[in-house]
């Protein structure tokens, strides 16, 4: 095992075993499924989820507002959220590709949501600051020991709302409004209307439109999170799950012994950790190169490195 | 007891917030000063008040430059202990004290404040407003292990405390760090850390990057220092689980 992947103690192909909830997830339904759980069985008393312009018209005191989602909410816009239910764990599910900043509600979550025991899923970025601010708490009070579940999700690169506006409008030339799913596999960016249309973009031209914070990133598949998930690696309808900590390993464990999950041997399936390791070498060694490039960028000046 | 550290607290203008978040460790501090620390001064939670020879010294609050005693006070803790460490926003940026302007009673003529970086070398910074009692005793900790522990546990210690021993090359901070130093250069990927760990809610995330508002912005540091584009030290902070684990079981 490289240190591409991080540590962890198991991994294995998995999908939830309710086909009702199968329906409103991106791939297999780990996170939707494995929050569902724990708040079930108290383990979280509520989650931190990336939900959407319905959700927030659904349960707007659930939502974070700022100036900025205040009036409006385009569609496909992510919203980071605080869910204590089922029913609004499955308004909130499915990926968004787009900044949502759920890091944002970690406090609040505590304080005006009132929980004991959080939950949040995030990329693998939003897990390193959730360990930050477990280790080094400068502004997070009462917050490190009320996190109980951090579920990481495997991550290439993220998309401002803008660069997926153009992307889905300009080059897909469908409107954001008429997307039912959105899914990057299989080397392309993938649009699927509601009306059963799909567009696929070459990654070639959504290569631009990436947010540059993600280039300096050499984590692709949340090395810092409780448990970590993603499509690659497994076959369609199926996530790839790796357990990495005390905490994942216990919550885990648990929703396979209540019947959550079916699950595959991740040596089994096709394409496997192969590509999952294959990908996540790729991303660490084009973001090694941007940070070697940053530290001579000008004449005799650097960018800052932050791992430094 | 011999293999404890010895620890001093210096009071400057600050509101006691600093003094509070401390004490806020309830059990955790009863632990700390039972089994590693040797409190030699503090005003408010110790009957000593004058300043001492000590390993480590606590700072709260900026030093005012025209009250002589202060400058005194500051200069003496800088002589007299091995570390210093500038707690809270005010000792480590001027915070809130970076508004004055004088005229208050019963001192009216007190108008100039400074973080304690600007009169003398500070080794270690807590910023934030107030500063979370988890990261004043994780600081405790980690000081305790850099003096008295074996050469493993230094070696954690040296590692854990040296990001914020580099944040004592800056004097002042201010929400548009997070413009200046995270997104002016290329870093920010909109997780909202800088937004949760605003005191005063100066900031929100629009359209997943921070929008500070200037006017709310008390200066405290805790936002950049929070970011982990502001620093990741991918080695210490990796071993969260075994580094929190450890933590808890000192304080036992």
């Amino acid at each position: 095992m490289g240190a591409e992947l991080g540590n962890y103690k198991s991994c294995v192909s998995a999908r939830s075993t309710d086909k009702e909830l199968l329906k409103h997830a991106q791939d297999g339904g780990i996170v939707t499924q494995l929050f569902a759980f724990a708040l079930e069985e108290g383990i979280i008393d509520g989650a931190i989820v990336a939900a959407n312009k319905e959700f927030a018209a659904k349960y707007p005191s659930k939502c974070m507002q700022d100036s900025s989602n205040f009036d409006m909410i385009e569609p496909w816009r992510p919203i980071p959220a605080i869910v204590n239910t089922k029913a609004e764990l499955l308004a909130a599910a499915g990926t968004k590709y787009n900044i949502s900043p759920n890091v944002s509600l970690l406090k609040e979550a505590t304080r005006s949501f009132g929980l004991d025991k959080v939950g949040i899923v995030g990329t693998p970025c939003q897990m390193q600051a959730v360990r930050k601010a477990q280790l080094y708490p400068v502004g997070m009070r009462n917050v490190g020991a009320s996190i109980a579940l951090a579920v990481g999700i495997f991550c290439m690169e993220n998309f401002p709302y803008q660069s997926i506006l153009q992307l889905v409008e300009d080059h897909a030339a469908m409107k954001m409004e008429s997307v039912k799913k959105m899914e990057i596999g299989k080397g392309k960016f993938w649009v699927y209307g509601k009306r059963g249309q799909v567009v696929q973009l070459p990654l070639k031209i959504t290569h631009k439109y990436e947010q540059p914070g993600c280039h300096v990133c050499l984590d692709y598949v949340a090395n810092l999170a409780d448990v970590s998930t993603g499509s690659v690696g497994s076959p369609d309808g199926w996530s790839t799950v790796m357990v990495r900590s005390k905490i994942g390993d216990s919550v885990w464990g648990k929703a396979m012994a209540a019947g959550c999950f079916e699950t595959q041997p991740i040596e089994k399936v096709k394409p496997g950790l192969e590509l999952v390791t294959k990908l996540a070498n790729e991303k660490i060694t084009k973001n090694k190169k941007t940070l070697e490039g940053r530290a001579t960028f000008g004449v005799g000046k650097a960018l800052r490195n932050p791992y430094i | 007891m011999a293999d404890k550290i010895t620890v001093g607290y210096t009071h400057l203008s600050g509101c006691t917030g600093c003094t509070v978040a401390l004490a806020d460790n309830y059990a955790g501090l009863l632990t700390l000063l039972d089994k590693y620390v040797d409190l030699k001064y503090m005003p408010t939670l110790a009957d000593a008040r004058h300043i001492q020879q000590v390993d480590v010294s606590f700072v709260e609050g900026s030093v005012c430059i025209n009250d002589k005693l202060a400058v005194e006070e500051i200069k003496e803790t800088r002589e007299k202990s091995a570390i210093v460490v500038a707690l809270g926003g005010c000792a480590c940026y001027g915070n809130i004290t970076r508004f004055t302007r004088g005229g208050q009673q019963n001192q009216p003529q007190h108008e100039s404040y400074l973080p304690i970086g600007d009169l003398i070398k500070v080794d270690v910074y807590i910023p934030g407003c107030a500063p979370t009692p988890e990261l004043i005793r994780n600081v405790a900790v980690m000081a305790y292990l850099l003096l008295k522990g074996t050469k493993e546990q230094k070696d954690l210690a040296t590692a854990f405390l040296t990001p914020l021993m580099k944040l004592a090359a800056k004097n002042e901070a201010c929400g548009c760090d997070l413009i200046v130093d995270v997104i002016n250069q290329g870093l920010c990927m909109g997780c909202g850390s800088c937004a949760a760990s605003c005191p005063v809610r100066a900031i929100t995330m629009e359209y997943g990057k921070p929008n500070v508002e200037r006017d709310l912005c008390i200066k405290c540091g805790a936002c950049s220092a929070q970011c982990p584009r502001g620093f990741f030290n991918t080695d210490v902070i990796s071993q969260y689980e075994a580094i929190n684990e450890a933590i808890m079981a000192a304080l036992q």
